[in-house]
């Protein structure tokens, strides 16, 4: 039966092997590769947003001497704020560029020339006025903002080489450029505006601050309604539920619910929410339901996890002292869970806080400038605000794109990182 | 006696723990040569260290000497997977994979390439269900799977498993601990028989199985050999008096 | 109003606590008998009692006061003879409802007056007779309650069932979503397979619903096949497979088998990472860095390639879905027992040789289950379909062509769409339908998968 004393056999055997390693050693490599295929992936992603988004975290002005007339800043005359609101306050920016460049002549010339600042100069300007009534009749050095196309020829991402009619900027306008930042008359400094402001159509303008209140709303609605429920029904079904048929059919449906997708959710919104029941369109209120129905089933799944694992003993020790079995569940089994409880909250909040595709069924789509400030304000998400400037055609939407990612992705870090600093605290106890 | 494989000073580290403390034993060739000792004496960690296969547990280090015919087991030179096809084992628990009872047993011949054809495979698994003594009982149910076997009948596939790739040595860690009195001693018979072709060692929990199958016995106590020799004499008439005193079931 | 009574529920419930609470304290003073439970639960039996029914009317009102409002708006309106013969109550009223005030016509105007005079009466009234019940429930109650408590009264076991309940309610929200699904869902695909028959939307080619405006002309021009829809959504799905399935249970296998401790550490959280990136981030990826390159890229081969790819979203959808396969197979792999593994190493197989031919096999109806959920989750994605691929309805298997899917075509019918009786809308439902059974007959199947294979090693 031993067969290794035969001399051929062996080489065969050898030969084998070796075919046999090279396989070994095939598979291994394939498994590195698809981790790398995978992972490389996420940082060409991640990459590819910071790339793009950081620039949008810094503005662009002008900053030149803005002679502020009295006639024209404060039609009363009597320095109210009522009076100043209605100053013109375009003339004096458009005044200041063409003191700085008086070649600039003929209807086209002065034009091209106006389009180099974004109307955002007037109002930063009419906001300074406001705040500096005492300054009304003086020349200031005022930052004045860059229109979008000419911020991006600043940072160097327009290709002069291009031909003239193929770009946003023109030959005139890159020379005015050039004389502002060769005189150092051109500032770079970071976008705050990208924080407090809500929507706009000019990008240089348009902010974040309308989709985080959005966001924050519709979560909060979200929270409301999901956690509560959520734990209920985890304490009903891991503690009181009997065996039974009912039981076994709520099981599966929230483990059906679990996988439907998204979208789904939004029709349930659509049909029911928004035209059966008549709640308002775009509102987080309804953009908070329907999140807080998709995200039940985690936080049923997460609460019921956290409850099982809170062993027995505890449960037994209550009950032996003679408190009744709500008691023990609520004095004693629930605060054990609910750091687990938690941590599956914060990460079904996560999720919703991406989520997108339902609350675009249920109008949350619209073009809103109003920042919201309750449930049913008409409002958009972080999300949604990322979809609606990717479709944008201006170029400098994409970096507003990429950073309002940046900031979408830092939420979501924030809270995941919550979620696994409360789970690192409270795992070891048992 | 003829040695078939050896250990001199063998220690072995799991991470920080050390199991086995300078073992030195010889295994005789067809023989059966039984380990015993209480739990965690290091007995089934000593059988790993014969195929190696300690390489697959994590933080596991061996030092010191382990040969088969006098060829170093652990020369970074050798190579593994040749000697588990040298080195078979049988298993605590009966571990068919979850395949036909024909493909459990075809399982080595195909990966080592014994066989030639369809016509001599099937021959070989016919002959190591025949030598396990499973053949009869389930020669017309080839194609089910191993799973659908009675616990005995399984362990019985596994030894059918281990034999046809026609090992020199087979190691079998506690391999009735799981069956019933009944299914032992149809494995312990099957040991017996086996013996004549193959090397066998074997970890037992019972004295009475060590005493009926094995030739040769090793008293393992706290990671070292605190006796080795004849089973008879270790039975009867035990040079050291823990040996005694474990045999007689004072510990342990 | 209303909002006023929901700013009085917290005030009426201390209320019936406090009053509950005091009583049993009473009764415990003045005679020698020993209550049945604490002070404090008399008092949260009062406070159900006192807080409950009026938080149960205000809720009702809540779900149903806005319909009941419009249709008393709509039932007046109907009687008043001012329509016209070519309007409708229902239309008025949500001209009304969105604000519209481009009237032409004394009569057009003069049925919108009468719907908002009529609406504003009905929620006066209507706001009124809940205010009054509002009142009537919340004495009741409380009086009640409180003239229930008595020594023998076992409150705390009143209390408790009314808890159990509670919970029992919430759990049944899960059962109500669903309900609420499938209904309107089926709701508004049987009107959609009242304007279209269910065997030109299962088996036509042609899908080209923009054209069809009016509901009336929907039968004949045969615009609602959504052959090409489904086609498209197994393309991009197919693609998304291809790369997902490979690329995620080979991770798993060298997450499961091969990777040290210290880069288990470092791979399995960035997998996550990558399934937690939002689906529109991805989708942006795929629409604007990806679709122009893989264009690029095909073109310096000489292939014709669309911006809008199946090929980018599939790949890009792939990729997000890679972490789900390999935690799944992953969970499938590490359930199987360690003595198949040993057993099999101990014949002399190499580990690529035990994981092909002994672990993969013997986790396969998990993996297969973790496949099925990947199908489901790749069916239903949407954001990166409506970034990357296309619109347009057609029958191919080019991947470098747009198609377009069900979840997209859901999307461009109904959003921004406010009317809601055409075929257009409606057949967005049809769609949701269809992709809701499918994804659901998926995930049964792959829970079924699961279960069997759970059995097997338990």
């Amino acid at each position: 039966m031993t067969s290794s004393s035969d001399p051929q056999r062996l080489d065969r055997a050898d030969a084998r092997l070796r075919r046999r390693y090279r396989a070994e050693r095939l598979f291994q490599a394939s498994g590195v590769a698809a981790i790398a295929f995978a992972v490389g992936t996420l940082f060409l992603l991640l990459g590819t947003v910071v790339y793009q988004g950081t620039g949008a975290f810094v503005e662009s002005v002008a900053v030149l001497p803005v002679a502020l007339d009295a006639g024209a800043l404060d039609p009363d005359g009597d320095r109210s704020p009522e009076s100043l609101a209605r100053g013109n306050y375009a003339s004096p920016v458009r005044e200041a560029l063409r003191a700085r460049f008086p070649e600039a002549s003929g209807r086209r010339e002065k034009r091209a020339l106006a389009g180099l600042l974004s109307v955002g100069a007037e109002y930063d300007l009419r906001d300074f006025v406001l705040a500096h009534p005492e300054a009304i009749g003086t020349t200031v050095e005022r930052p004045l903002l860059l229109s979008d196309d000419a911020d991006l020829y600043v940072r160097g991402d327009v290709d002069v080489d291009v031909d003239e009619s193929d770009r946003k900027v023109s030959d005139a306008q890159v020379a005015w450029l050039d004389a502002l930042v060769a005189r150092g008359q051109v500032e770079r400094r970071f976008n705050r505006r990208l924080f407090t402001s809500g929507d706009s159509r000019e990008p240089e303008l348009a902010g974040l601050q309308g989709a985080i209140r959005g966001s924050f709303l519709t979560l909060l609605v979200t929270l409301l309604l999901s956690f509560p429920i959520g734990v209920a029904a985890a304490l009903y079904l891991e503690e009181f539920a009997p065996r039974n048929r009912l039981t076994d059919f709520v099981e599966v449906n929230i483990n059906n619910l679990a996988a439907v997708p998204s979208i789904v959710f939004g029709l349930l919104g659509l049909a029911v929410l928004l035209n059966f029941l008549g709640l308002p369109r775009s509102a987080p209120l309804v953009g908070g339901i329907v999140l807080a129905l998709m995200t039940l089933p985690t936080v049923i799944i997460a609460g019921r996890a956290a409850l099982s694992a809170v062993p027995p003993s505890i449960r037994e020790a209550a009950l032996g002292v003679g408190a009744s079995h709500v008691q023990a569940v609520l004095h004693h089994v629930l605060p054990q869970a609910l750091p687990g409880i938690l941590t599956g909250t914060i990460i079904g909040m996560a999720r919703a806080l991406g989520e997108t595709a339902p609350l675009l069924m249920i109008g949350m789509i619209a073009f809103i400038v109003d920042l919201p400030t309750s449930p049913t304000d008409p409002a958009t998400v972080l999300p949604v605000q990322i979809y609606l400037w990717s479709d944008a055609p201006e170029r400098a939407f994409q970096a507003r794109m990429g950073a309002a990612i940046i900031v979408l992705l830092g939420f979501l870090v924030v809270m995941n990182g919550a979620a696994v600093a409360l789970r690192r605290r409270f795992e070891s106890r048992y | 006696m003829k040695t078939k494989m050896q250990t001199d000073g063998l220690d072995v580290f799991y991470g920080e723990k050390q199991a086995l403390f300078g073992v030195d034993l010889q295994i005789g060739a067809n023989e059966v040569t039984a380990l015993i000792g209480p739990s965690g004496c290091g007995k089934s960690t000593y059988l790993r260290c014969l195929n190696r296969m300690n390489d697959v547990v994590p933080g596991c280090r061996v030092s010191g000497r382990v040969t088969l015919d006098g060829e170093d087991v652990y020369d970074p030179r050798l190579d593994v997977v040749k000697l588990r096809a040298r080195v078979g084992m049988v298993f605590q628990k009966p571990n068919p994979f979850p395949k036909s009872i024909y493909e459990n047993v075809a399982y080595g011949p195909r990966i080592h390439g014994i066989t030639h054809d369809r016509d001599e495979l099937d021959a070989l698994v016919r002959d190591s269900l025949r030598r396990a003594g499973l053949l009869e009982e389930v020669e017309d149910r080839l194609n089910e799977p191993g799973t659908s076997l009675s616990g005995g009948q399984q362990q019985r596939l596994c030894i059918a498993r281990a034999i046809a790739v026609s090992p020199e040595v087979i190691l079998m860690d506690e391999p009735c601990s799981a069956l019933d009195p009944i299914a032992t001693a149809r494995v312990e018979e099957l040991i017996d028989e086996l013996r004549a072709q193959f090397t066998i060692v074997i970890v037992t929990h019972s004295m009475q199985q060590a005493a009926r199958v094995s030739q040769r016995t090793a008293f393992f106590h706290l990671g070292r050999i605190v006796e080795e020799g004849e089973t008879t004499k270790i039975f009867t008439n035990p040079d050291q008096e823990r040996t005694q005193d474990y045999i007689t079931g004072r510990f342990g | 109003m209303i909002e006023a009574l929901w700013g009085l529920l917290p005030l009426l419930a201390g209320l019936g606590f406090v009053l509950g609470r005091r009583r049993a304290e009473q009764l415990a003073a003045e005679g020698d008998v020993s209550l049945n439970s604490l002070p404090q639960h008399y008092g949260q039996f009062v406070l159900l009692w006192a807080a409950g029914p009026p938080l149960a009317l205000l809720l009702l009102w809540a779900l149903s006061g806005g319909t009941i409002v419009e249709g008393w708006a709509a039932a007046s309106l109907d009687a008043s003879g001012l329509l016209g013969v070519d309007q409708r109550a229902d239309h008025v009223l949500s001209e009304v409802r969105g604000g519209l005030s481009s009237l032409d016509g004394a009569a057009l105007s003069e049925a919108h007056a009468h719907v908002e005079r009529t609406l504003d009466r009905a929620r006066q009234v209507l706001g009124l007779s809940v205010a009054a019940g509002f009142a009537l429930l919340a004495a009741g109650g409380l009086s009640w309650a409180r003239s229930r408590v008595t020594p023998g009264l076992r409150a705390r076991n009143r209390v408790e069932s009314a808890l159990r309940a509670g919970l029992f309610l919430s759990s049944c929200v899960a059962i109500a979503t669903t309900i609420g699904i499938v209904g309107s869902l089926l709701f508004e695909a049987i009107r959609f397979f009242g304007l279209v028959s269910p065997a030109e939307f299962f088996f036509g080619t042609e899908w080209s619903p923009q054209t069809a405006l009016r509901a009336d002309q929907v039968g004949s021009s045969g615009a609602f096949g959504a052959v090409p829809v489904f086609a498209g959504t197994l393309l991009i799905t197919g693609i998304a497979m291809a790369i997902s399935i490979p690329v995620g249970l080979m991770a798993a296998i060298q997450l499961a088998f091969y990777a040290g401790d210290r880069a288990r550490a470092w791979v399995k959280p960035l997998l996550e990472v990558i399934a937690g990136i939002p689906t529109v981030v991805w989708g942006a990826f795929a629409a604007l860095v990806l679709g122009p390159r893989i264009r690029v890229i095909g073109e310096s081969l000489g292939l014709d390639v669309a911006s809008e790819s199946a090929l980018a979203a599939g790949l890009v959808m792939g990729v997000m879905i890679v972490p789900f396969v390999s935690s799944l197979s992953d969970d499938a792999l590490n359930a199987v027992p360690r003595s198949m593994l040993e057993g099999s190493l101990a014949m002399g197989a190499t580990l690529s040789e035990t994981i092909r031919k002994v672990m993969v096999p013997a986790a396969l109806p998990g993996i297969v289950g973790a496949f099925l959920l990947a199908v489901s989750r790749a069916i239903g994605e949407t954001m990166i379909v409506v970034m990357a691929a296309g619109q347009a309805a057609r029958l191919t298997a080019n991947p470098f062509e747009a198609v377009t899917t069900v979840t997209v075509q859901i999307m461009m019918l109904l959003v921004g769409d406010q009317e809601f009786d055409s075929a257009k809308t409606l057949a967005a439902f049809a769609l949701g339908l269809t992709l809701f059974f499918v994804t659901l007959a998926l995930n049964l199947a792959a829970l079924s998968f699961v279960r069997r294979f759970r059995e097997q090693y338990d």
